[in-house]
Order: C-alpha cells, then sequence, then structure tokens
C-alpha cells in the first residue's frame, strides 16, 4: 500500500529526504501551469519551480496541515513567482515596436470588427501575453488571479498576504494600467 | 475602438488558453539531487540557532554587570549610611519616639 501525503510529510519532516520525491512528481504539473503564467522563458520556469519545491522542503516543517498540503504549496508557489516578478522588474518589456504580424493582423480585424477578432487566436494569447510582461508585479498578479483564473478576492487575498481591501485596490489600479497600456498600443497604431 | 473592449476581448483570451502543466523529463530528480546537497532538516537545529544567540547575550550581560560591580566607584566616606540603613531608621523613626514617649 502506498503511503499517504500526511505519512510522506511526517516522514520527511522526520529526515527521510526520499519521500519528498513522490510529492514533487504528484504536484509539479500544477507548479510548472502557474510559473508558466508569470515567466516566458523556460529556463526561468524550471528555475522557479526548482525554487519552489526547495523552499517547500525547507520549510516543511512549519507545515501544520490545518489546510490541505496542496494549497500551502500553491500559496508558497504564488509567492514565489511574485518574487521572481519583482525581482525582474527592471527587465520588464518597455516598447510595443516589436509586435509580431499575427499580432498586427489581429489587432487590424479587431479595429474592424471587434466581434469577429476570435479569442481563441494565437495571437491574440501571445499579445496578451506581451501586455502582462509590461505590468508592474502586483498588477499582474492581480490581473492573472482576479481576472485570467477567475479567483474570488478572498482567496487572493489569502494566497498573497494582501488585505481585502488593499486586493481590490490593487485590482482597480491593475486594470487602469492595463487599460492605458492598451489606449498606449492603439494610439501608437491607429492614430 | 475602446481600450476596455480590447481588455475584455485579451482577458477573455488568456482565459482560453489550455493549461501548460507539462514537466521536463525527471525533472523530480534534478530536485532530488538539489535536496540532497542541502544539510537534512532538523527542527533542533531551527532552535539551536536562536538558543546559542541568547545564551551568548546573557553571558556578556553578565560579565558588563560583573566588571560594572568591579570598576564602579566607592560610595563617598562622609556617607558611611548606606541605603538599606537608612531606609530601616526612616521606617522605625515613628515607632521609636512612640517607645521614648512612653520611657
Amino acid at each position: 500500500m502506498e503511503p499517504t501525503e500526511a505519512e510522506l510529510i511526517a516522514a520527511v519532516i522526520r529526515g527521510d529526504t526520499a519521500s519528498f520525491e513522490p510529492l514533487i512528481k504528484k504536484y509539479q504539473p500544477r507548479v510548472f501551469a502557474t510559473a508558466r503564467r508569470y515567466a516566458r522563458r523556460e529556463s526561468e520556469v524550471e528555475d522557479i519551480v526548482q525554487e519552489v519545491f526547495i523552499k517547500a522542503f525547507q520549510k516543511l516543517g512549519g507545515f501544520r496541515g490545518e489546510a490541505p498540503f496542496e494549497h500551502w504549496l500553491m500559496r508558497l508557489a504564488m509567492r514565489t513567482c511574485y518574487d521572481f516578478l519583482r525581482a525582474h522588474q527592471r527587465n520588464r518589456e518597455t516598447s510595443f515596436t516589436e509586435l509580431s504580424q499575427p499580432e498586427t493582423d489581429w489587432l487590424d480585424q479587431f479595429v474592424v470588427e471587434p466581434d469577429a477578432a476570435d479569442e481563441h487566436a494565437e495571437a491574440a494569447r501571445q499579445l496578451i501575453g506581451r501586455i502582462l510582461a509590461r505590468l508592474s508585479p502586483s498588477a499582474r498578479l492581480v490581473i492573472t488571479l482576479l481576472e485570467i483564473e477567475e479567483r474570488p478576492v478572498k482567496e487572493i487575498a489569502q494566497i498573497t498576504g494582501w488585505s481585502v481591501p488593499l486586493v481590490k485596490v490593487r485590482a482597480f489600479r491593475a486594470r487602469a494600467e492595463m487599460r492605458k497600456i492598451l489606449a498606449k498600443i492603439t494610439r501608437t497604431k491607429y492614430m | 475602438m475602446k481600450a476596455s473592449d480590447l481588455q475584455s476581448k485579451l482577458i477573455e483570451a488568456a482565459r482560453k488558453e489550455p493549461l501548460q502543466d507539462h514537466v521536463p523529463y525527471a525533472f523530480e530528480k534534478r530536485i532530488m539531487a538539489r535536496l540532497a546537497g542541502l544539510p537534512p532538516l532538523n527542527s533542533w537545529a531551527l532552535w539551536g540557532r536562536p538558543l546559542w544567540r541568547a545564551a551568548l547575550s546573557c553571558v556578556a550581560i553578565t560579565l558588563l554587570c560583573g566588571l560594572w560591580s568591579v570598576m564602579a566607584p566607592a560610595p563617598k566616606s562622609d556617607n558611611p549610611d548606606n541605603f538599606a540603613q537608612a531606609f530601616e531608621r526612616a521606617v522605625y523613626a515613628s515607632s521609636d519616639q512612640h517607645l521614648e514617649d512612653i520611657w
């Protein structure tokens, strides 16, 4: 019979490092998916995931089992991603001169006929990725959690450690920041 | 064209993007190799460092107090009473007066 998650965690805390491997195997797809929302290059994604699991291993003694391990781990993953964004804040893209041809075509189509522009299109995904990369770390985090992943404000407050009013304020500012970036694109391109 | 419409459309596009949860081959081995290089988890080690710091601080404070008591200047000779004697005299002053009145 395979050991349960609680048994594995207890074994790791007792000093059995090998018991951590099944936990990594189980949760690494979720952590990778989360990290890919905040980092573009695969090498950066791998570094984030590695850091998440190393931190989890080091802090496992502090896991009290009050919430499921998955929640605890994902909170750690989110905070690691936020730290990554803050550390790479200076490398944020600053201009839109390098829009690809499909992105330009998609924007052209949106200008002519907004409803016809397909949101499933790869170009739209690339464009939103580019816009998110220009947002400040807190704006990017809050837009991703609130708008893209559609998480409730309370949950975001728990994940980030911010208060509920602060999440709301940051969400408001993030939407405004995003609109400003979009206005800039459309102004430079269509005016 | 409204920026808010474009914003909604692009957010919708991001929502529809499938989760990219693929994992590089044997990635867990890479993490385990990194963990093998770390010191083992030891809950005593967590307490050990702060306790050692506290112990060293206590020793330092004790030594300073000892040094101060040795090096501090002696009380002035024109005031031979120490505080305990002066306090005792003040407390018993009224009773001494009472006893004198009786005799």
